[in-house]
């Protein structure tokens, strides 16, 4: 049996035989075994002294246990690492930040303790899945959607509180954002409801977030603050109709326009669907070898050659595709309101209706839609990496790297010339001309799929790429807005501002919170004074 | 004995299945139970249709061999000792599960449920 690092062999057996008395005893695993299928299947440390793996797990089944298995913990500073569903591939899997902590898994709390149909929203377990909750909700035949992020198998606990997001409407695409109360276990093992929730019979709970005082749930989230045992969430009423429509622009600076009257449709709540930028130009398989030069041309900040290409092929070098959730006149009226404020900013623009749907959605609709997008979870979206006939050696994995810039054409433009310069320089071959993408309002977000592989070469390299990235990234003023526990110390120490005040800050909180330093030392940054030294 | 290992000799020993015995009303149970478990955890990526990465990596991986279908539940060469394996190591993007996740008692189940040989 591994033992955290510190830790007395003989304390730590006693620990794990009080973990034991607290879940039972097939709750807590020790064995090589199973404690290995805590690893991070698509850890960029696989198989390298420095991967971060567990030295044991216990699983709870309820509030109560929960609060045991942290004072038993605190009691002999043995160091945990909650997860819910473990399933933040990409981002982390259920492997601790600090090698050698017990993982306390909550897969096991998957109670879905209400839904309430009238109003919207629901509270939930940590366990419990966007699978789990939508086949709840079909079940009972409740007329809700729940926004989901692209693979169902996450929980809505966990993807909130690493900031993940969805694909319908701007209110419920930022999970964080769309949540609506708390329950949390802290380090010794009390418990606090937050919000409403904070009021003995509160009849709120789930429908106004703020309470009164402080609001202290973002203290909870990307951080280990606390063990979060219960949450609200606002969901989707189901909308009347979906509509989508999109917009082609000729020219290659038409990109800024097209962002500003986006930006202004959406931000008035005209577009309220996910947006999707495209480059008509490149399409086609396989592209025009033409193309290349011209778009590093344009790219470098010439676009003349790549205008005259589009004028004489006549192809649209952007798109953007619009969409819009409501009653089926209303979003019609939208859609033509979006075209004429698209005309004249853009001179030339043409336009194409798209999908149009009475919902609910037919079986037969459901099957060829981005079911994201209509509240269907899937796992569509491992496609990505998985062996196809254009990849028939496929990696293990993926690690993202997701910048935030802002929502402007001129950023993208410069992030591509930035990203383009960094690939050369550090030899990453599967950087393109990229766009991002419009999860949440008001900004842009890049994602780059690292590959991850069981090659420890291969690992290196792209880590000390990505880890370059990060800090040519910041240089630039954009951050990473989340990330594998292998990257969090690089991604905080950009947060910098006056010597690092933030960082410094959630040292004063995890000190005074957790005095112990038991919690998920190390993650997103954030690690306890005893180990303040082993920060990367 | 590294993953690799285990692997070529699942592949070498496991991939014809023995035929199966007749299924006993516990069996019955099992393969119900194998099913929930399948459906919960496996069918999202290895069904039939559109939008299944899991098919479609083994329509590639099998296409030298059409006669191994790329749906699970369509293949008749599967064996209780591979899909354990699978299951508890991965393969590619496909991750392995935990034991809060798919018990190995469910284990046992799906395999009997996707070993079971004509049984409804």
């Amino acid at each position: 049996m591994a033992v955290p690092p510190g830790v007395n062999a003989k304390v730590f057996a006693q620990a794990v035989r009080e973990f034991e008395a607290a879940v039972g005893k097939e709750w807590v695993f020790t064995s090589d075994e199973d404690v290995a299928l805590y690893r991070d299947a698509y850890s960029v440390l696989w198989g390298e002294p420095e991967e971060r793996l567990a030295s044991a797990a216990v699983a709870p089944d309820r509030l109560e246990q929960v609060q045991q298995v942290v004072k038993i913990a605190n009691a002999h500073k043995i160091p945990i690492y909650p997860v819910s569903t473990g399933r933040n591939l990409g981002y982390g899997g259920s492997a601790p930040n600090y090698s050698g902590s017990v993982v306390l898994d909550l897969k096991r709390m998957n109670r879905i303790l209400e839904v309430n149909e009238r109003n919207a929203w629901c509270l939930v377990e940590p366990g419990v899945s966007y699978f789990d909750l939508v086949r709840h909700i079909d079940e009972k035949g409740y007329k809700l959607w729940v926004d989901i992020p692209d693979p169902g198998w996450g929980s809505p606990i966990g993807n909130a509180l690493d900031h993940g997001g969805g694909y319908t409407q701007p209110m419920f695409r930022n999970h964080f954002d769309s949540h609506c109360g708390m329950e949390v276990v802290l380090a010794d093992g009390d418990v606090l409801r937050t919000g409403m929730g904070a009021m003995p019979g509160a009849k709120s709970w789930q429908e106004y977030k703020f309470g009164y005082g402080p609001w202290i749930d973002g203290m909870f989230s990307q951080s280990n603050f606390g063990v979060v045992t219960k949450m609200g969430f606002w969901l989707v009423p189901l909308p009347d109709a979906y509509l989508t429509g999109t917009v082609t622009v000729s020219k290659w600076n038409d990109l800024i326009p097209l962002v500003d009257t986006l930006n202004y449709l959406e931000n008035s709540g005209v577009v309220n669907g996910m947006p999707g930028l495209g480059m008509p130009i490149r399409q086609g398989t396989p592209p025009d070898p033409a193309l290349r030069g011209l778009l590093e041309a344009a790219t470098g900040g010439d676009a003349s050659g790549i205008d005259a290409y589009a004028a004489r092929n006549a192809r649209a070098c952007w798109s953007c595709t619009v969409k819009f959730y409501g009653p089926q006149k209303a979003i019609a009226a939208s859609w033509e309101f979006a075209k004429e404020k698209f005309a004249a900013a853009i001179p030339g623009a043409r336009f194409e209706d798209g999908e149009s749907y009475k919902l609910p959605l037919t079986p037969e609709q459901r099957e060829k839609v981005h079911k994201p997008e209509f509240g269907i979870p899937s796992l569509e979206t491992f496609s990505i990496g998985a062996r196809s006939e254009t990849n028939p050696t496929p990696s293990s994995g993926h690690a993202w790297f997701s910048p935030i810039i802002p929502r402007n054409g001129e950023a993208i433009f410069e992030a591509n010339k930035v990203f383009a310069d960094a690939a050369r320089k550090l030899d990453l071959a599967f950087f393109g001309f990229s766009l991002p993408t419009t999860y949440w309002m008001r900004s842009f977000i890049f994602l780059f799929g690292f590959p991850v592989t069981r090659d420890a070469a291969s690992n290196k390299k792209n880590r000390e790429g990505f880890k370059q990235l990060v800090d040519i990234c910041a240089q630039h003023g954009w951050g990473e807005y989340r990330t594998a526990p292998a990257y969090q110390d690089a991604v905080m120490n950009t947060y910098s501002f006056n010597n690092h005040a933030l960082r410094r800050f959630h040292e004063r909180v995890k000190d005074a919170v957790d005095p112990n330093g038991i919690l998920s030392a190390g993650r997103y940054g954030i690690w306890p004074k005893h180990l303040r030294g082993t920060r990367a | 004995m590294t993953r690799a290992c285990r692997l070529l000799m699942l592949m070498a020993l496991g991939l014809v299945a023995p035929a199966s015995a007749q299924t006993t009303p516990a069996d019955a149970t099992a393969i119900g139970r194998g099913r929930v478990v399948y459906q919960t955890w496996c069918a999202t990526c290895h069904s039939a249709g559109e939008g299944m990465p899991g098919t479609a990596a083994l329509r590639v991986k099998y296409k030298s061999q059409p006669a191994v279908s790329a749906v699970l539940t369509e293949r008749t060469n599967l064996t209780a000792a591979s899909i354990k394996f699978f299951v508890r190591n991965g393969v590619s993007v496909m991750p392995f599960f935990r034991k809060t996740e798919i018990s190995d008692a469910d284990l046992e189940a799906m395999a009997l449920f996707l070993t079971r040989r004509g049984t409804p």
